[in-house]
C-alpha cells in the first residue's frame, strides 16, 4: 500500500544542503505494524513526512494506495491528508482554545458529510474519552491530550496511522496506555500503524522494526517473537481477546 | 466547511482577544460613523437649499444678465453684467406674446448685508429694491402698514417696507416700526427712509433669511445710491422675477420671456431664463459635490481603518502559524484557510460597520438644528443609501483588506508551520 522507491529528500540550510533522506526504498502493506527507530537527525521524521503527504521527495517515487503522491497538487494532498492519513505528533499539536470534541470533529469539517458529531464522540469513546468531551486541551494530561489527537487521527477512517513520537512527551504508565491504543487499532481492526520512537520497549510492540542512520535503511527486522515484557502487558490490558490474536501473528511472520 | 460554522468559529476566535478586536473595529467604527454623519450633514444641506428654491413661492421664472452657462455674479454688482434694464421690464409687460405670464417685478439686490439703524438699535439686513409687483409675484404679505404704490416708484419716495424679523430687531413689534424713520447706510453712503409697513414672517429657510431683509422702491434706489446705476447710466437691475399662472406653463413661458428679450436685446443672448427647477438642480447639485467631498473625506478614514485591519490580521495569521498548519495536517485545503480568515475579517468589519452606522446616526441626529456658532443652523438628513453605502463599502473593506492576510496564510507550507511554535 505504501511503496517507496529511492527516496531522497534534500534541505538546503542557507548555501549547504542537508539530505535528510538518501535513497529510501520500502514496501509497507495493509494492516502491518511497523515502527521507526534511529538516532536523532537521522530522517524519521523525515520520512514520516513524506509518507504522511505533509512533504513530497526532493527525488524518487512514492505511491499512496496506488497514486503517486509526487504527482500531486497542493489540494490533492491535502485532500489525501484528509482521507488516507491519520497522523499524531509527538507535541499533540492540539488547538488550545478547542474542547476535545471540536479537535476531532475538526478533519469531518474540511471532507463534509453527515453524522460529523457522532462519529466524533464514537472516535472519542474509542480512545476511552468519552467522560471528557468538553474538556479544553488544558484541562487534560498528556496523556489524554495525546489520546485526543488519536482520536482525531481515527475519526476519519484514514488506511494508515502516522504518530511521529507519539509517547516522547509522555511517562512509562501513559505511554502503556497510548500504544494500547495502538495495539488494538492494528489487531482488532486492522489499520496499518506506522510509529517513530526512540525506546527499544515502544518498538517491540511492533510485528517490524525499521531503522534509518544518516537517511538510509540499515536494517529492517520482522520480529518472530515479541519480548516477553510487551505480551504479558498485552495480556494484562487486553485480557484473552488480544492473546487470541497471538498466534495468527507468529504464523504470518515472513521467514 | 459550512459558512455558519465558519462564522461561529469566526465569532469564538475574536471573543479571545476582545481588546485587540474592539481596537481593530475602532478604525471601521469611526470610518464608517464618519461617513454616514459627513454625508448627513451634506444631504441636509441639499435639502436645505431645496427648500430654500421652494420658499421663493411657485412657479417662478428668473431672469439674470449674462448668457446661460456663462458664470457671472447674479446680483449684478461687481460685475459688469449690466445687461438687464428697466426697458427690458417694460417690454417684458407690454409683451403680447406671454399668455400665461401673470406679474413681472424688477429687482435690485445688494448682495452683503447693510447696516440698519433706528433709534438707539441696529440691524443687519438683506437691502432689497424693487417694483409694486414683487409682493404678488414672490407670494409676500403685509403684517401691518401698506406696500409701495406705483406713485412711490414714480416719486422715487424714500419708503421702506422691512422684514418682520428687521421690524422686532428695530422696534420690537411690527405695528411699532409703521411711521418709523430708519437710516441704511451702505459703506460710505447712508439714506433716511420711512417705513410704511412690515411684512409677514416667511419662516426660517436656511441663512439669508427672508425676516431680515429692507424693501425700497427701486427707482429711489437707483437715483439714490450711485453704484446701483449701469456704467452707461442706464437703469439697471440684477433679477427680474415672472410669476406664471400655470405649474404646466413653466417651461413653455421660459422659452416665450426667452424669445421676447432676444428681440429686445437684437439677439444677443446676455442673459439667462431660470426656472425654478433650474435653481433647484443647481443647488442640488452643490449638495451633491458636498455630500461626495465629505463622504470622500469619510472614506479615507475607512481606508485607514481597513489598513489596520490588514494589519492586525498579518499578525494574527503569524501568531497562528501553527494552528494553519494544524488544519493543513489534518485536511483543510488551501481555499478553507483563505475562507476562514477572510470570514473573521469580514465579521469584524461588519460589526464594526454596524456600531458606526448606530455612532454615524447619533452624531447626525445630534448635530442636527445647532448652529456651532456659524449663525445658520445645520440641517442632517441620515437616508437608508448612506447607512446602506457605508454598511456595503465595511464589508467590501473586509474582504479587500482580509484577502491578502488570508492569501498568506493559505499559501503557508504545512511543514514549515507545525515547526513554529
Ligand atoms: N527544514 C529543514 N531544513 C534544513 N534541514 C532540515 C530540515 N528539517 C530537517 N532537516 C535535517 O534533516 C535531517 C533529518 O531530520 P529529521 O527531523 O528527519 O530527523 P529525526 O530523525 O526525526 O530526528 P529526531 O529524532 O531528533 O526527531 C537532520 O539533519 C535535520 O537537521
Ligand atoms: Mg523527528
Amino acid at each position: 500500500m505504501i511503496r517507496l522507491r529511492n527516496v531522497v529528500k534534500l534541505y538546503r540550510a542557507g548555501s549547504v544542503v542537508v539530505p535528510a533522506l538518501r535513497g529510501i526504498t520500502l514496501d509497507i502493506e495493509r494492516g502491518d505494524f511497523v515502527s521507526i527507530i534511529g538516532s536523532s537527525g537521522s530522517g524519521k521524521s523525515t520520512l514520516m513526512n513524506i509518507i504522511g503527504c505533509l512533504d513530497r521527495p526532493t527525488r524518487g517515487t512514492f505511491e499512496l494506495a496506488g497514486h503517486d503522491v509526487s504527482k500531486l497538487s497542493d489540494d490533492q494532498l491535502a485532500y489525501a491528508r484528509g482521507r488516507q492519513i491519520g497522523f499524531v505528533f509527538q507535541a499533540f499539536n492540539l488547538l488550545p482554545r478547542m474542547s476535545a470534541l471540536e479537535q476531532v470533529e475538526l478533519p469531518l469539517t474540511y471532507r463534509g458529510g453527515k453524522n460529523q458529531r457522532r462519529s466524533a464522540m464514537k472516535a472519542l469513546a474509542d480512545v476511552g474519552l468519552g467522560d471528557r468531551m468538553h474538556h479544553k486541551p488544558n484541562q487534560l494530561s498528556g496523556g489524554q491530550q495525546q489520546r485526543v489527537a488519536i482520536a482525531r487521527a481515527l475519526v476519519g477512517e484514514p488506511s494508515v496511522i502516522l504518530a511521529d513520537e507519539p509517547t516522547g512527551a509522555l511517562d512509562t504508565k501513559t505511554t502503556a496506555d497510548v500504544m494500547d491504543i495502538f495495539v488494538r487499532l492494528n489487531r482488532v481492526q486492522g489499520m496499518t500503524v506506522i510509529f517513530v520512537t526512540h525506546e527499544p520497549e515502544v518498538a517491540s510492540y511492533t510485528d517490524r522494526v525499521i531503522q534509518l542512520r544518516d537517511g538510509m535503511i540499515v536494517s529492517d527486522t520482522v520480529a518472530t517473537s515479541p519480548p516477553l515484557g510487551a505480551i504479558q502487558e498485552h495480556e494484562v490490558l487486553w485480557g484473552p481477546g488480544i492473546k487470541g490474536l497471538r498466534p495468527v501473528l507468529q504464523s504470518e511472520a515472513p521467514a | 466547511m459550512m459558512l455558519y460554522k465558519m462564522m461561529r468559529s469566526a465569532v469564538s476566535e475574536l471573543g479571545v482577544n476582545k481588546l485587540r478586536t474592539a481596537l481593530t473595529m475602532l478604525g471601521i467604527v469611526i470610518g464608517v460613523g464618519a461617513v454616514i454623519a459627513l454625508m448627513s450633514v451634506g444631504q441636509g444641506a441639499s435639502k436645505g437649499i431645496a427648500a430654500e428654491v421652494n420658499a421663493l413661492g411657485s412657479n417662478l421664472l428668473f431672469v439674470e444678465p449674462g448668457a446661460p452657462g456663462e458664470e457671472t455674479d447674479t446680483e449684478g454688482f461687481s460685475t459688469a453684467s449690466f445687461t438687464l434694464t428697466a426697458d427690458d421690464v417694460e417690454a417684458l409687460r407690454q409683451s403680447t406674446a406671454l399668455p400665461n405670464v401673470e406679474a413681472v417685478s424688477a429687482v435690485s439686490q445688494i448682495p452683503l448685508d447693510s447696516q440698519v439703524t433706528a433709534g438707539g438699535n441696529t440691524a443687519q439686513v438683506t437691502m432689497t429694491a424693487t417694483d409694486e409687483y414683487f409682493m404678488a409675484v414672490r407670494d409676500f404679505e403685509l403684517e401691518a402698514g401698506s406696500y409701495f404704490s406705483a406713485q412711490d416708484l414714480d416719486r422715487k419716495t424714500r419708503n421702506t417696507v422691512l422684514g418682520s424679523q428687521t421690524a422686532i430687531d428695530l422696534f420690537g413689534s411690527a405695528e411699532a416700526a409703521i411711521g418709523q424713520k430708519v437710516r441704511i447706510n451702505f459703506g460710505p453712503f447712508s439714506l433716511d427712509l420711512t417705513v410704511i409697513g412690515v411684512m409677514k414672517e416667511r419662516g426660517a429657510s436656511g441663512e439669508g433669511s427672508e425676516d431680515e431683509q429692507m424693501f425700497m422702491p427701486l427707482s429711489t434706489f437707483q437715483a439714490r445710491v450711485p453704484f446701483a446705476r449701469s456704467p452707461t447710466g442706464g437703469q439697471s437691475v440684477s433679477q427680474i422675477v415672472i410669476k406664471v399662472d400655470d405649474s404646466g406653463k413653466v417651461d413653455s413661458s421660459a422659452e416665450q420671456v426667452r424669445s421676447v428679450l432676444l428681440t429686445e436685446h437684437d439677439f444677443s443672448e446676455d442673459f439667462t431664463v431660470k426656472t425654478q427647477n433650474d435653481l433647484k438642480s443647481t443647488a442640488e447639485n452643490v449638495g451633491k459635490v458636498m455630500t461626495i467631498l465629505l463622504g470622500a473625506i469619510a472614506g479615507i478614514s475607512l481606508f485607514v481603518g481597513g489598513i489596520g485591519i490588514m494589519n492586525i490580521m498579518l499578525v494574527s495569521v503569524s501568531e497562528r502559524t501553527r494552528e494553519i498548519g494544524i488544519r493543513k495536517a489534518v485536511g483543510a485545503r488551501r481555499n478553507d484557510i483563505l475562507t476562514q480568515f477572510i470570514v473573521e475579517t469580514v465579521v469584524v468589519t461588519l460589526l464594526g460597520g454596524l456600531v458606526g452606522v448606530a455612532l454615524g446616526v447619533t452624531v447626525a441626529l445630534t448635530i442636527d438644528g445647532h448652529e456651532f456658532g456659524t449663525g445658520s443652523s445645520i440641517g442632517t438628513a441620515v437616508t437608508p443609501l448612506s447607512v446602506g453605502i457605508a454598511f456595503f463599502v465595511s464589508a467590501i473593506i473586509g474582504l479587500f483588506f482580509g484577502i491578502y492576510p488570508a492569501f498568506r496564510a493559505s499559501r503557508l507550507d504545512p511543514i514549515e508551520a507545525l515547526r513554529t511554535e
